[in-house]
């Protein structure tokens, strides 16, 4: 039994289970201690608040409400796991965009760029195509293809200025991000998009609904009575499946993580690693702006046009989402997940307690912030091992692999 | 044209001490992407404390008598306590990548969200609002220097360059641009300085002449991070009216844009930051600017979009780091974790 706990304990997915799990408390730890110095700092605010407070960030999804005597109720929430999910399928997708560019060895932090094109065209194509001549249905996949698209391009800007220029790809994310953002207000500044029906909604686009596009229900909303849970979740997750397939079964999946690990030791093997370094950007926009169609198809989602002072925050956290699910599309899904879970917890907070949602983005950060050096966590989890065999169990030792250098990010040496 | 000059300084200032932060890091060393989540930081600590000082009353008197020199104090005050907290902030970034040895992008993308996350979450404790204001009155009734204050009368011509540079200016302007020149001077013509490029360059040969690069990168980052939070309540104040929302609109970035702009050397940085800041004030005030007082707003006849001018700045740069990878003078061991036992 030992053996065996051993032999598990030994396997790289376990330690970046347990690496992520430890980010994971971490996080929560440092969101709880700021509730608990807040409560403990503010008069009207005190120590029962706090409590309450830790709790729902820890349970917040089984929350539902508080009872008459105003003591804070626990169960099954239908409408918060709905909501969860619905939130989790453009986080699972984007999480799933920054992960590609990973095993590339790219660091794509230009998810919200590819969003907001997405969104964009999206938006575009679902309003724009008359509903009454051409049918729902098929105006919603070519909205969706037309979102996956233009991410797609917009993710190829990094990824050919890094492949045939050698610019950072960082730096160039960066500066797309905000070129996306002010095309994005420039495009919807002044268009007939614009939400002018509905006067308390200034600086809104129409939802899709208005034209009659949305995604199917597929009867998940009878599963989850009360919440915007849509069909979208079943194509996130059969895209992380398709996804998971392109990296582990086919060649060109194997082509990208070559690259990923050696670049110049993949085009010594006769691969041709410009072009899949410009693949891979282009498959991480593509999912990225899969991401933002999903999101805005669902009908009851409204984008606030006038974005050029800021970048969607859902773009930006598919990096905790990939950095937790150590890069594996799989695994993408259940971090995706919980990262909607905490955006859950957040609005419970709001709602319940003087604190607001945004302990959670502390949360967050803490995490990718762990995250920044799980590598060293995990080498340190299996260092630990190494270094006292005789101790514990030596086969286990002995069996132990190379710590996994693969999602390690290729170091820009030489670079602009 | 004063109009124009004013506008621009405002926007260019922030920028320029910011990309100067970002020097700092990156020659050091320490690819510094948090700059944004630091200025954010900043510009809430400088905020909350004039707020703090306000609600305290300790220059309520000196507002009272009209001692604006007090009032500068406090400004320049504010802005020490930014930076300091920047540079406390900032530590988390060489902590983890020092000590660490954990991947800076990533470490500073983390700051990036850190930052804005709880400012608000504090934000909202404070004010119940999304924004953090001053107690009373406003950036330009506090620490506006205007002619009067300076003792001139109401009518007074100051001339051109009179209006330009003493008639509604704020000192933090000024200080920053000393500050500029100064550490440039310091980054380049002292022995200091001297370790700090060197631990940027090749730190393996700094170190075999009896540099500490653990302690020279902690240096960089800690100026880089004191810098950048002054240079966030700059921003707050002279830009943003003194108010604190989570948010400098992207400076930070825009501030590490300028610095590849300038090829990480300080007198291109002062340059390029001119010329965004140009864009950033167009940008902002196009149907306003009356170039040259005819009554003819030039660049509303244009017809050019806004948004072209504020996407301008970063499609200049993608282009210019286009045509310059080649010989782009980028620290060489940016990015890379320093290891002793590594040739």
């Amino acid at each position: 039994m030992r053996e065996k706990l051993s032999t598990l304990y030994g396997k790289d997915g376990t330690k970046a289970v347990l690496s992520s799990l430890i980010s994971i408390l971490i996080g929560m730890t440092v969101g709880s201690v700021i509730i608990l110095l807040v409560g403990l700092g503010n008069k009207s605010l005190g120590l029962s608040s706090a409590w309450e407070g830790i709790r729902l960030v820890f349970g917040g999804i089984f929350s539902t409400g508080r009872n008459a005597a105003g003591t804070l109720t626990w169960g099954f929430n239908p409408q918060n796991i709905g909501n969860m999910l619905f939130r989790a399928t453009p986080l699972i997708l984007t999480g799933l965009s920054v992960s590609v560019a990973f095993k590339t060895g790219l660091f794509n932090i230009g998810a919200p760029g590819q969003y907001l094109m997405g969104t964009a065209a999206t938006l575009i194509i679902a309003l724009g195509i008359p509903s009454d001549q051409v049918p729902a249905g098929l105006i919603w996949v070519l909205a969706f293809l037309g979102g996956c698209l233009a991410g797609a391009l917009w993710g190829c800007i990094p990824g050919l200025v890094k492949a045939f220029l050698n610019i950072n790809e960082v730096l160039a994310c960066i500066m797309t991000n905000w070129i996306a953002a002010n095309l994005v207000t420039w495009v919807f500044d002044g268009s007939n998009y614009r939400n002018l029906v509905e006067n308390t909604k200034s600086g809104y686009i129409y939802k899709t609904s208005y034209n009659g596009v949305q995604t199917p229900k597929l009867g998940l909303d009878k599963l989850f009575p009360g919440s915007q849970i849509n069909g979208g979740i079943l194509i996130a997750i059969l895209l992380a499946v398709l996804v998971y397939i392109l990296m582990t079964k086919t060649t060109l999946g194997y082509e990208l993580k070559a690259c990923g690990s050696n670049r110049h030791a993949a085009r010594y093997a006769g691969i041709n690693d410009k072009r899949n370094i410009v693949l891979s950007m282009a498959i991480a926009g593509c999912l990225a702006g899969a991401a933002a169609s999903l999101y805005y198809l669902s009908g009851n989602t409204e984008f606030f046009w006038s974005t050029y002072q800021s970048l969607p925050a859902i773009g930006f956290n598919g990096i905790p989402v990939a950095l937790l699910a150590v890069n594996n599309p799989i695994a993408v899904i259940f971090t995706g997940c919980f990262m909607s879970m905490l955006d859950i917890v957040g609005l419970q907070l709001t709602n319940l307690t003087a604190y607001n949602e945004y302990i959670t983005d502390v949360i967050i950060a803490a995490i990718v912030y762990l995250s920044a050096f799980s590598l060293v966590i995990r080498m340190l989890l299996s260092g630990r091992r190494k270094k006292r065999p005789a101790a514990v169990d030596v086969k286990a030792a002995d069996k132990e692999p190379a710590p996994p250098d693969a999602e390690k990010v290729e170091k820009g040496g030489g670079e602009a | 044209m004063t109009f124009l000059v004013q506008q621009t300084l405002i926007y260019a200032i922030p920028l320029m001490i910011v990309a100067l932060a970002g020097v700092f890091a990156e020659r050091s060393g320490i690819i510094n992407l948090a700059l944004e989540g630091i200025m954010i930081f900043g510009a809430f600590v400088g905020v909350y404390f004039v707020r703090y000082m306000q609600l305290a009353g300790t220059f309520s008197a000196a507002k009272e008598s009209g001692n604006w020199l007090a009032l500068q104090g406090l400004e320049l005050l504010a802005m020490l306590v930014s930076a300091l907290m920047g540079a406390l902030f900032s530590l988390l970034l060489s902590f983890a990548s020092v000590n660490l040895k954990a991947d800076q992008t990533i470490g500073g993308t983390a700051l990036n969200l850190m930052a804005p996350a709880l400012v608000l979450f504090l934000i909202r404790i404070l004010s119940n609002q999304n924004t953090l204001q001053m107690a009373e009155g406003d950036a330009a009734s506090w620490f506006m220097i205007k002619k009067t204050t300076l003792g001139f009368s109401k009518t007074a011509d100051l001339g051109f360059l009179g209006t330009t540079f003493l008639h509604k200016v704020y000192l933090a302007t000024y200080v920053c641009i000393i500050l500029f020149v100064v550490l440039s001077i310091i980054l380049y013509k002292t022995r200091f300085g001297l370790r700090l490029r060197a631990c940027g360059e090749n730190p393996q040969a700094a170190d075999s002449l009896g540099i500490n690069v653990y302690k020279m990168r902690y240096a960089g980052t800690t100026i880089s991070g004191a810098l950048a939070g002054m240079g966030g309540f700059v921003y707050a104040l002279t830009t943003a009216n003194c108010t604190s929302n989570g948010d400098v609109a992207g400076f930070g970035f825009l501030a590490l844009a300028v610095m590849i702009f300038g090829n990480w050397k300080p007198l291109n940085i002062a340059g390029a930051s001119l010329l965004f800041g140009l864009f950033k004030c167009v940008a902002a005030s196009y149907s306003s600017i009356d170039i040259n007082g005819d009554g003819v707003f030039a660049l509303a006849d244009i017809g050019i979009s806004p948004h072209f001018y504020r996407m301008l700045p970063y499609i200049i740069t993608l282009v210019v780091l286009a045509f310059t990878s080649k010989k782009s003078r980028a620290p060489k061991a940016e990015g890379i974790p320093y290891d002793k036992g590594q040739r």
